[in-house]
């Protein structure tokens, strides 16, 4: 193991957004707290309990998952596809690393990064709505979980983009809008029962229910199907990733 | 022939279709100065890149010190160097950081007081707190030379390092290359100058269109290839050869007064004696008579024309 290799990178790239600190990490707190200011409090207010949990508590989950997913592919995919655009990367690959050092390195600070903005956000969350975690274990699992196979999946994105249209593709088109219909706000048990049905299609659905029954035993599938679903995700993401190490797929054709 | 860098049958196709290397084979003698000559898109990056790890081969094989660049990739690519045809370089990293980040990379400890002379040797210490964006192109080239170094590799690999560098910067790179090479350091290094390869190079490889067309020592190859051109300027023009001087395959200048004769030095007879003689014969005056010997690039050109 290249545990050099591996700390210079993660360095590297833990500076690079503490260099950034306002973008880094103030920019997605703010956004996270306007998102609590109207929705918890403006429009909160207005709403009753949701399986008896108070509505500004209650979104609290969810938009942790929505700064954590974005964040997460963000910080991932960025770190991987800039030294691309520029041609630094020609110095990662001609080194003695395996693919999973690299990973451990750019991976694993994006992870963290997001991981920090989690944390960050729960602890801002605290300053609007009372909160209680019934589960803390869970919670911090299911955090660390999404936050790793959602950087891995970042990474996949920074990998395959050759241009920034590419690299913001996916993340707006695809992550928000299946953050925003799974669940973040509501429950699914909410929706009109063909609409329930089509959003058991969105994996985010998963994640969200997973980590709100952490917080308040509430749900909207069983905490054993949601790790299921972020364990094989993660799986998915892992072998993509290798595969596209092995055969060189946009680093080395 | 011992070698440190040996490529066998060395093939490469992008998805594009372009066959940038076709069935490349080389070997490099640990502690030479190999010096790859070819025009822009010949296929030399390809070829570099495929050793260095950046690029897969189509097919063939290469070793780097007795290990395979893909089953040995630890081994072969610790004891490579290379530094970028590009000036690629992070805008906001600081000289220091960025060496320290290379020697991480490459599984070095770290190990400043290497890095400080090694800094120092390419008159970089007083910059070492500057961010890269803030430096000249030629110091930019030197930080990727101490990036390239400063894992203390044993073979360096220079894609085009003088591209676009005044003449002074270029002497002292070709210096600094004559020092690593007298560290032991094997180098390869790409490039269009001519008299670059003529100033450093022990050997000469010429590469065109994906083809390696010869490797060889670099006077053994001026000495097979070179020509040897005897010109006579005469004092009046001529219209016609006579007839007299057909067996020395002269070239008569457009203007009559210039005649090029073109010959082996290598040989017992070079046939100028004859050729003086025969002029004199012919009633033509001398002005004025000069030799001159083919340079590397000539013989480049030569090489490459005779391809096209």
């Amino acid at each position: 193991m290249n545990t050099h290799a591996v700390r210079v990178i993660y360095k590297y790239e833990m500076l690079r957004a503490w260099e950034t600190l306002l973008q880094s990490f103030a920019s997605p707190v703010l956004s996270t707290s306007l998102y609590f200011v109207v929705f918890g409090s403006a429009i909160g207010s207005r709403i009753e309990h949701i399986e008896g949990v108070s509505y500004g508590a209650f979104i609290v989950p969810g938009l942790m998952m929505l700064a954590l997913l974005t964040q997460s592919i963000s910080n991932a995919s960025f770190g991987i596809f800039f030294p691309k655009f520029t041609g630094t990367i020609y110095e990662v690959m001609s080194a003695p690393v395996s693919f999973l050092e690299i990973l451990l390195g750019y991976v694993g600070a994006a992870a963290t990064k997001s991981l920090i903005i989690g944390l960050i956000i729960l602890a801002t969350a605290g300053f609007f709505v009372p909160l209680e975690i019934a589960h803390p274990v869970w919670m911090v699992g299911f955090l660390v979980l999404t936050c790793i196979s959602f950087s891995l999946f970042g990474f996949i994105i920074g990998l395959w983009a050759n241009n920034f249209e590419k690299l913001q593709l996916i993340p707006l088109l695809v992550i928000t809008p299946l953050v925003f219909l799974g669940g973040s706000f509501y429950s699914v048990s909410m929706l009109p029962p063909a609409w329930q049905t089509a959003t058991l299609f969105n994996p985010v659905v998963y994640l969200i229910s997973g980590f709100r029954w952490s917080f308040f035993e509430v749900s909207d599938v069983s905490v054993g199907l949601s790790l299921s679903v972020v364990l094989v995700f993660l799986g998915a993401c892992l072998l993509v990733v290798w595969w596209m190490f092995r055969t060189g797929y946009r680093l080395k054709q | 022939m011992q070698s440190i860098v040996s490529v066998a049958g060395l093939s490469k196709t992008y998805a594009s279709g372009h066959h940038a290397l076709k069935d490349v084979t080389l070997n490099i003698a640990p502690g030479e100065i190999l010096a790859l000559l070819g025009p822009n898109g010949a296929g030399k990056t390809t070829l570099i890149s495929i050793i260095c790890g950046i690029v897969n081969a189509s097919s063939g094989s290469v070793r780097v010190g007795d290990h395979d660049i893909v089953s040995g990739y630890r081994a072969t690519r610790s004891m490579i160097g290379l530094v970028p045809q590009e000036l690629t370089l992070g805008a906001f990293d600081t000289v220091w950081n960025t060496l320290c980040f290379s020697r991480g990379l490459f599984g070095k400890k770290p190990d400043p007081a290497y890095l400080e002379r090694l800094l120092k040797d390419l008159s970089l210490w007083g910059k070492k707190d500057s961010e890269l964006m803030t430096l000249s192109g030629g110091m930019k080239r030197r930080v990727l030379i101490g990036k390239a170094l400063s894992h203390e590799p044993s073979v360096l690999f220079l894609d085009e390092p003088t591209a676009g560098v005044d003449v002074e910067l270029r002497k002292d790179m070709w210096s600094l290359v004559r020092r690593l090479r007298e560290s032991g350091v094997t180098i390869i290094l790409t490039t269009h100058y001519i008299e670059e390869a003529e100033a450093i190079a022990d050997r000469v490889g010429v590469i065109h269109d994906g083809e390696l067309l010869l490797v060889d020592d670099k006077l053994a190859l001026m000495h097979k290839l070179g020509k040897r051109q005897l010109i006579v300027e005469l004092e009046e023009g001529v219209s016609a050869l006579p007839e007299s001087l057909f067996p020395w395959a002269l070239d008569l200048s457009t203007d009559g007064r210039r005649l090029t004769y073109t010959y082996d030095p290598h040989t017992t007879h070079t046939g100028i004696s004859g050729l003086l003689q025969a002029i004199s014969s012919a009633g033509l005056l001398l002005k004025d008579l000069k030799t001159t010997q083919s340079s590397l690039e000539e013989i480049f050109v030569n090489l490459v024309k005779g391809k096209q």
